[in-house]
């Protein structure tokens, strides 16, 4: 769909730029190590964008920190490799990561407010960002490249808005700013963790544009860290769901949407109100909590909570062993013993059809394209 | 314009300003009309949603009907009294009437107490149970907002979120009100426990009888809890729907932005597609004019038309129950006027609810085309 461009990596232009291989995080705790994320293993190639789905307490922003190294103590990577660009980010110094953090891969942050600095003009802190990862850089420099940079992420009138505080700027514009500081770095990857959630919806829309053109013009991967399933319908090309620290089902966005094959996938995509003149009188919602971490069920740990288990008369491989994260179609894994069962294939086939027919309104013929400015 | 039923609870005209000093709010200068002459009516047993984004003023509507906050103009009538200027027993015995649920439930929960203190609370201050009865009245609480009864010795932070917001419920239903002011009660949560919570709501609407006035940016949750509807921006009614009416034929540019700026769980729909620019801080609107205008695409293609800087549009009403404040929300439903904006715009004349202006998806553009990155992992 898209051009890959690799103008800043050294390596062949198509390895992957995220290559997580058996993940596994702990938490100390006096009462002994927690584990809140277990063999978690994705790819993110040059270009691409995969979302990162689930809910609090899933592992996926545990995860997603895990690649800079920044979980937050008592966290502590446990096990597995994690390769950004071609480097072993486990094995770097404390410098090496430092480097790593402002070169090859960018963070940008979900709470824009709390993220910048409320008494350094915006200017300012975007300058410093580059200006303390490469010192060479001088004042003069930064700046036209701050001011480039906030003429790509479309921020009205950039000249002035450098000398502004952030309280002066609204949220999506601070986002803006943020999203600037990230690409200035020419990172081949970036870390979005619910960028869009603290954002209203017009302009959620609009940042989650950005993060296409983003894509499009500089090539750059995204790792989308959200709980939002239709924003990852909007723009992600592959989808990874959490639960309870693994990973539970991993596919390409047109496919987990057309045949969402793990149950808690679909209680997920059929939990979210449809915008209709028809609601129906009850949302369906699944039973219960997710786990606490560290208690996890023995078996698959969604199955307490699963329907289609249920529908199946709760078989007992459920509780007893868990269930692998295994290639069910081409391309598409997941974690469910009965994945492929009659019943869970017609349950995807209907949910996504339920699913298409309530989508299917909105979108009044005058907002659609042929508004270009 | 009511709905069902009279009205409970009557907006009207409804002012609030915010800031300058009382000789220069005289003036005029240096002050935020937060809310901006409203006027809505709410029936008895309706579960109306308010719809805005941040700074539309929707907030600042529910913290005057439960009079956290007073109107700097216009009357809030509840069962036809106005309940602006109450005070002592009377303002307590309004506050027993009209409840309100908070968005964050980690906030508006004391941390220091337990769920039994504060569920308690509401009977001592409205002298309403005592000992036993209280307690019990206090466990059956509980179990209406699905909790268990043996949780009421735990701290807030001993519940999850979605537990959180159950407890945030449950305070404001120990006094039995008539009316709930609910801001923001999901958006917090997750999205399976939104669910929960957004079941729960409705099943108390249904089985108490109770009025919900439900604000939220979330046209989903809105239109799965509401029957009608009000979308603000900066202050003012843009338009008021029946839930139909706003899905199925949404009239304001503005209400039709906020559906087109909405993901949709079809991959690849739409949201590339730019349908709103701009942000509601951006540019300020022409005093005197459509606040919505500056941004407005209806307008742009229509050819800027001056009225829209000139004139505040008024909601008018297109068919029962469903009013729009544009002067040309209607331009372009018309077949066969080329339209002239002064010309349409004047004659507000019987509208044609029935015309297409809402497509079905059938688009083939709509069809995802994600294949080429597919199988890695």
């Amino acid at each position: 769909m898209h051009e890959r461009t690799s103008a800043t990596g050294s390596r062949e232009p198509d390895a992957p730029v995220l290559e997580v291989t058996d993940l596994a995080v702990e938490f100390m705790t006096r009462s002994g190590p927690i584990r809140v994320v277990e063999e978690v293993a994705f790819r993110v190639r040059p270009g691409e964008i995969v979302g990162l789905v689930g809910e609090s307490g899933s592992g996926k922003t545990v995860t997603m920190m895990s690649v800079l190294r920044l979980v937050p103590p008592p966290g502590r990577i446990t096990a597995g490799r994690i390769i950004v660009d071609g480097t072993d980010v486990r094995s770097l110094s404390r410098d090496g990561m430092r480097g790593l953090r402002g070169s090859a891969v960018a963070l940008i942050p979900p709470d824009a407010t709390a993220a910048l600095n409320p008494v350094v003009k915006v200017g300012d802190q975007v300058m410093e960002g580059v200006r303390s990862h490469r010192p060479q850089v001088s004042e003069a420099e930064a700046r036209t490249l701050a001011l480039e940079m906030f003429r790509r992420v479309g921020l009205p009138r950039p000249e002035q808005r450098l000398r502004r505080y952030p309280h002066e700027l609204s949220g999506g514009m601070q986002q803006r700013v943020l999203i600037a500081s990230a690409l200035q770095m020419a990172p081949r990857l970036i870390l979005a963790d619910e960028p869009t959630t603290a954002l209203d919806v017009t302009i959620q829309a609009q940042i989650l544009r950005l993060l296409l053109a983003v894509r499009d013009e500089f090539g750059t991967a995204i790792l989308f860290v959200t709980h939002d399933l239709a924003a990852v319908a909007e723009i992600c090309d592959r989808v990874l769901v959490m639960y309870s620290g693994r990973l539970v089902e991993s596919a390409p966005v047109a496919d987990l949407f057309g045949q969402p094959l793990h149950p808690y996938t679909r209680a997920l995509m059929a939990s979210i109100p449809p915008l209709s003149a028809d609601p129906p009188d009850r949302l369906q919602t699944v039973a219960g909590a997710p786990p606490e971490p560290g208690s996890w069920p023995e078996g698959c740990r969604f199955a307490p909570r699963c329907d289609l288990r249920t529908q199946l008369g709760g078989p007992d491989v459920c509780t007893t062993s868990q269930p692998p994260l295994v290639e069910v179609r081409p391309g598409h894994h997941a974690a469910c013993h009965f994945a492929t069962s009659e019943a869970g294939v017609r349950a995807a086939t209907d949910l996504a059809a339920t699913v298409e027919e309530a989508e299917a309104v909105v979108l009044p013929e005058s907002v659609q394209p042929g508004g270009a400015a | 314009m009511s709905g069902i039923g009279r009205p409970l609870l009557e907006l009207d005209h409804v002012e609030r300003m915010f800031g300058g000093s009382w000789l220069g709010r005289l003036g005029g200068d240096n002050v935020v009309r937060a809310v901006d002459d409203v006027t809505l009516s709410i029936a008895a047993g309706e579960a109306f949603g308010i719809v805005g984004e941040s700074g539309s003023g929707k907030t600042t509507v529910g913290r005057m009907i439960v009079r956290l906050l007073d109107p700097t103009a216009g009357a809030i009538r509840f069962e036809g009294q106005d309940i602006t200027r109450l005070r002592g027993g009377a303002l307590l015995a309004y506050r027993r009437s009209v409840q309100m649920v908070f968005q964050n439930p980690y906030l508006s929960l004391n941390p220091r107490r337990r769920v039994r203190d504060m569920l308690l609370d509401a009977y001592r201050i409205h002298h309403l149970a005592s000992g036993r009865d209280a307690e019990e009245r206090v466990a059956a609480l509980m179990e209406m907002v699905g909790l268990r009864r043996t949780m009421l010795d735990r701290y807030p932070h001993e519940f999850s979120s979605g537990q959180r917001q159950r407890i945030g419920i449950a305070r404001a239903l120990s006094v039995e009100p008539r009316l709930i002011v609910a801001d923001e009660p999901v958006s917090a949560l997750d999205v399976s426990v939104q669910a929960q919570v957004l079941n729960l709501l409705r099943g108390l609407q249904e089985e108490l009888g109770l009025t919900v006035v439900f604000i939220s940016h979330d046209l989903r949750a809105v239109s799965f809890l509401c029957s009608r509807v009000a979308v603000l921006y900066l202050g003012q009614v843009m338009e008021v729907a029946p839930r139909r009416a706003l899905v199925e034929r949404a009239a304001h540019p503005y209400t039709q932005a906020l559906m087109g700026s909405m993901p949709s769980l079809a991959p690849g729909s739409g949201i590339t597609r730019e349908v709103i620019r701009g942000d509601i801080a951006d540019q300020q609107p022409p005093p005197g004019g459509c606040v919505f205008a500056p941004r407005c695409e209806l307008r742009r293609r229509l050819g800027d038309p001056d009225r829209c800087l000139t004139e505040r549009p008024w909601p008018r009403e297109l068919s029962e129950g469903h009013a729009v404040a544009c002067h040309f929300a209607d331009a372009e439903a018309r077949p066969d006027t080329d339209a002239r904006p002064e010309a349409t715009g004047a004659a507000a004349g019987p509208t044609t609810p029935t015309t297409p202006t809402m497509v079905g998806i059938s688009d083939p553009t709509r069809v995802p085309a994600v294949t080429s990155t597919g199988a890695t992992t």
